[in-house]
């Protein structure tokens, strides 16, 4: 125990005497969780839209209005003819090209119906249809004005709706708990697994391992100071998104932070089993950043819902521990459940740590080739 | 000239003799090009919905006949009480409540007005606000009907239609937008990795001393090392577009073709140029990997390929207009998708130029052949 401490000690030193790195180590996740919690956002706002109108009369300048009002739609020009639209997409900021045809009001007042045609962006196929059917709601809604206040037919149902969890829709309780995932999994899985590698690479590990002290242990704690880190991070992210972000922690404060710590020891042993695998900390960096950065992002679950994807992906994203965490994430903090709601989702990412920490133990070599 | 061809030959020789590594450059970023697009689609489908139905008349079940006929909807339980349905909601099993009040009919026809609950589980805004729309509009779909079945339809109301045309991607294929975004992506990482990782690697075994005290001039010396990763970028690019992007997503560009490769070759010089300057700022090569971490994360998530970058508040704007890669996403889609050429983008190319000089100039002067 005497010796385990005295090594600890000494990864303690190797971390703190790299300033730089200690620096981003802590700087990383605070100015990450910063960024992506106010700047990320699913909604659609502010998007360039460009008018061609022929029409030129009360209803088109009555809709142009509603729509230069809106928090949507952001009129970047009014163009003469039909040939200029395609311009204008071409060069790329516009996304949503409105033709009103000639007579659009006389059309309407005396044939009682006129067609507006709209073209959009389809490129992002997403926010295409969503501001088309933005489209078709203002305009819905100037056709009851024009309706007048009777309406003709007496049966009209309505809805109430009610959003639960997130009442002003913000991004940020979809983002939050999902950038935390990522940045707390990222880290660890990076730090720790170049931190052995790079003892390989430079030849320190031979000395290590002909020391008396056990092999194992050599691994284990260098991922000691790593866990230390990463706990201290895990209380500035929640301190910063409760007080700055304000997340809301509706569940047990106690349960969010065991569960943490959860996956930061799941991702300290994966980080263990990358270098134990790994030949050289290019080879660590390239299998934890190249090859986790972007599935991670995808798997997690918070940037595209995972329902959607094809039965495979669905299956691969199983794997991914920063999934359950998330999912346990998100009913502690915002739904505020207890460990009865999410012991399913903990004791998957509890057999995870377990599987990585004992495939990476089991492949230590404790023989350099 | 001639101390630049021995350079490169050397570092074309250092990549190609680790088997290992070359085989994960290469490797890694296609099979991911391969899965990763088929993951992001963000088409609001299957949406799960929980109906509380405290009326049980013939007009109740026609509503839920039609939404569950819809498409978007998949009915998980027909309960009913809201108490009942609620522990659905909270364990994801329902994203939507839908509540049908008794005497729903009744009230209905004989006092002309009702209302409808709906409670949605709105942690994913977005998702939230889609799926209540596509509710709302089954219902007055099916209010008008209501209404024209039991009325004839009076004169004088006004209609406007919408036509509506989708340009560029007719058959609003997700894949085709998140492609070349995500082939955008894995081409800087490999780039911004590789090159930062390059450079401090001779610093830290030392090899770099040995470079230093021959005559061998300090821009020649980072020219060897850009060209190698340049030329990987390359070859990425085009194998992931030409190959994957057209056999596996069948996308075809439209544009010219000779404004992307001159843009592509413009973006990779700033991407290695930042590659380059963050070796210079490192003496390890963890050191190297953490900013280059903490920097194409940021590049990543600020490059308005997985959200919008209009819908930002300002100042994460100039953020996201600061970096290089946003660019680069947006030019790969305006040529890919919607044809643009060199006449459309004349302001790109001066911004990447912009970025090329500025990170490569940086590098370069802070550069030291001291240590």
């Amino acid at each position: 125990m005497k010796q385990f401490l005295s090594f600890v000690r000494k990864e303690f030193l190797h971390v703190f005497r790299d300033r730089k790195t200690l620096l981003l180590l802590f700087g990383l996740p605070v100015a990450q969780i910063l960024l992506f919690g106010f700047a990320l956002t699913n909604e659609i706002k502010n998007t360039k839209i460009v008018v061609c109108d022929y029409a030129h009369d009360g209803a088109s300048r009555a809709i142009i209005q509603k729509l230069e009002a809106s928090a949507q739609f952001d009129l970047e020009e009014v163009l003469l003819s039909h040939e200029q639209i395609e311009t204008s997409f071409k060069k790329g900021k516009v996304k949503l090209a409105i033709v009103f045809p000639p007579h659009f009001e006389s059309d309407l007042q005396h044939l009682g119906k006129s067609k507006l045609q709209v073209i959009a962006d389809a490129s992002d196929p997403n926010t295409a249809s969503t501001l088309t059917n933005y489209i078709s709601s203002i305009t819905r809604s100037y056709q009851q004005e024009l309706g007048g206040v009777g309406d003709p037919y007496p049966m009209q149902i309505e809805s109430q709706v009610r959003m639960i969890y997130n009442p002003e829709l913000k991004g940020t309780t979809n983002f939050v708990p999902g950038v935390m995932a990522l940045v707390l999994l990222l880290v660890c899985v990076l730090m720790t697994s170049v931190s052995i590698v790079r003892e390989k690479e430079s030849g320190t590990m031979e000395v290590l391992l002909v020391s008396p002290f056990h092999p194992l242990m050599v691994i284990l704690s260098k991922a000691v100071p790593y866990l230390v880190v990463s706990i201290v991070n895990l209380a500035v992210i929640l301190l910063l998104s409760v007080y700055l972000l304000g997340m809301p922690v509706k569940g047990s404060l106690l349960l969010i932070i065991g569960e943490s710590i959860l996956l930061i020891i799941t991702a300290l042993s994966l980080g263990l089993l990358i270098s134990n695998v790994a030949a050289s900390q290019q080879a660590a960096m390239l299998m934890s950043l190249m090859g986790m950065m972007l599935p991670t992002m995808l798997f997690t679950g918070f940037m595209f819902p995972l329902e959607n994807m094809p039965l495979p992906l669905q299956l691969i994203s199983n794997i991914i521990p920063s999934k359950w965490y998330y999912i346990i994430i998100k009913s502690v903090m915002i739904k505020g459940l207890g460990f009865s709601a999410i012991w399913k989702e903990t004791l998957i990412l509890f057999s995870m740590a377990i599987l990585l920490l004992s495939i990476s133990l089991a492949r230590f070599k404790t023989r350099l080739a | 000239m001639r101390t630049l061809k021995y350079l490169l030959q050397k570092e074309y020789r250092q990549i190609f003799r680790n088997k290992i590594i070359l085989r994960m450059i290469i490797a890694m970023p296609m099979i991911q090009l391969i899965i990763l697009p088929l993951a992001a689609d963000y088409e609001i489908k299957n949406i799960n919905i929980a109906v509380v139905d405290q009326d049980r008349s013939s007009f109740s079940r026609e509503l839920v006949n039609r939404i569950t006929a819809a498409g978007y909807f998949r009915l998980q339980q027909y309960t009913h009480s809201y108490e009942e349905a609620f522990p659905l909601l909270e364990s994801d099993k329902a994203d939507l409540i839908l509540e049908i009040p008794s005497r729903f009919e009744k009230d209905l026809v004989r006092e002309g007005k009702q209302s409808l609950l709906l409670a949605v589980n709105a942690i994913n805004g977005t998702k939230a606000m889609v799926g209540a729309n596509y509710l709302n509009r089954i219902i007055q779909d099916y209010n008008t009907d209501i209404k024209v079945e039991w009325k004839t339809p009076a004169m004088g109301a006004k209609m406007i239609e919408i036509e509506s045309v989708n340009w560029f991607n007719p058959h609003m294929k997700y894949a085709f937008f998140m492609v070349p975004g995500i082939l955008v992506l894995l081409v800087t990482m490999i780039s911004a990795y590789m090159c930062s990782m390059n450079i401090v690697r001779e610093k830290e075994i030392g090899t770099i001393e040995q470079i230093n005290v021959t005559p061998v001039k300090k821009q020649y010396f980072i020219l060897g090392k850009l060209i190698p990763f340049w030329t990987i970028g390359v070859v990425l690019f085009s194998v992931g577009l030409f190959v994957i992007g057209r056999f596996v997503y069948g996308i075809v560009p439209l544009g010219n073709i000779l404004a992307l490769y001159a843009y592509l070759a413009l973006f990779l010089i700033a991407v290695l140029g930042f590659g380059l300057l963050i070796s210079t700022y490192s003496n390890t090569q963890q050191q190297a990997m953490s900013l280059a971490f903490f920097f194409v994360m940021i590049f990543l998530l600020m490059s308005g390929l997985f959200t919008s970058i209009d819908s930002m508040p300002t100042w994460a704007r100039w953020v996201a207009y600061s970096n290089p890669v946003s660019y680069f996403i947006e030019v790969v889609r305006m040529v890919v998708l919607k044809g643009s050429g060199f006449g459309e983008l004349g302001q790109h190319f001066l911004v990447m130029a912009g970025f090329a000089v500025g990170f490569n100039g940086w590098a370069v002067w802070n550069y030291r052949k001291v240590s």
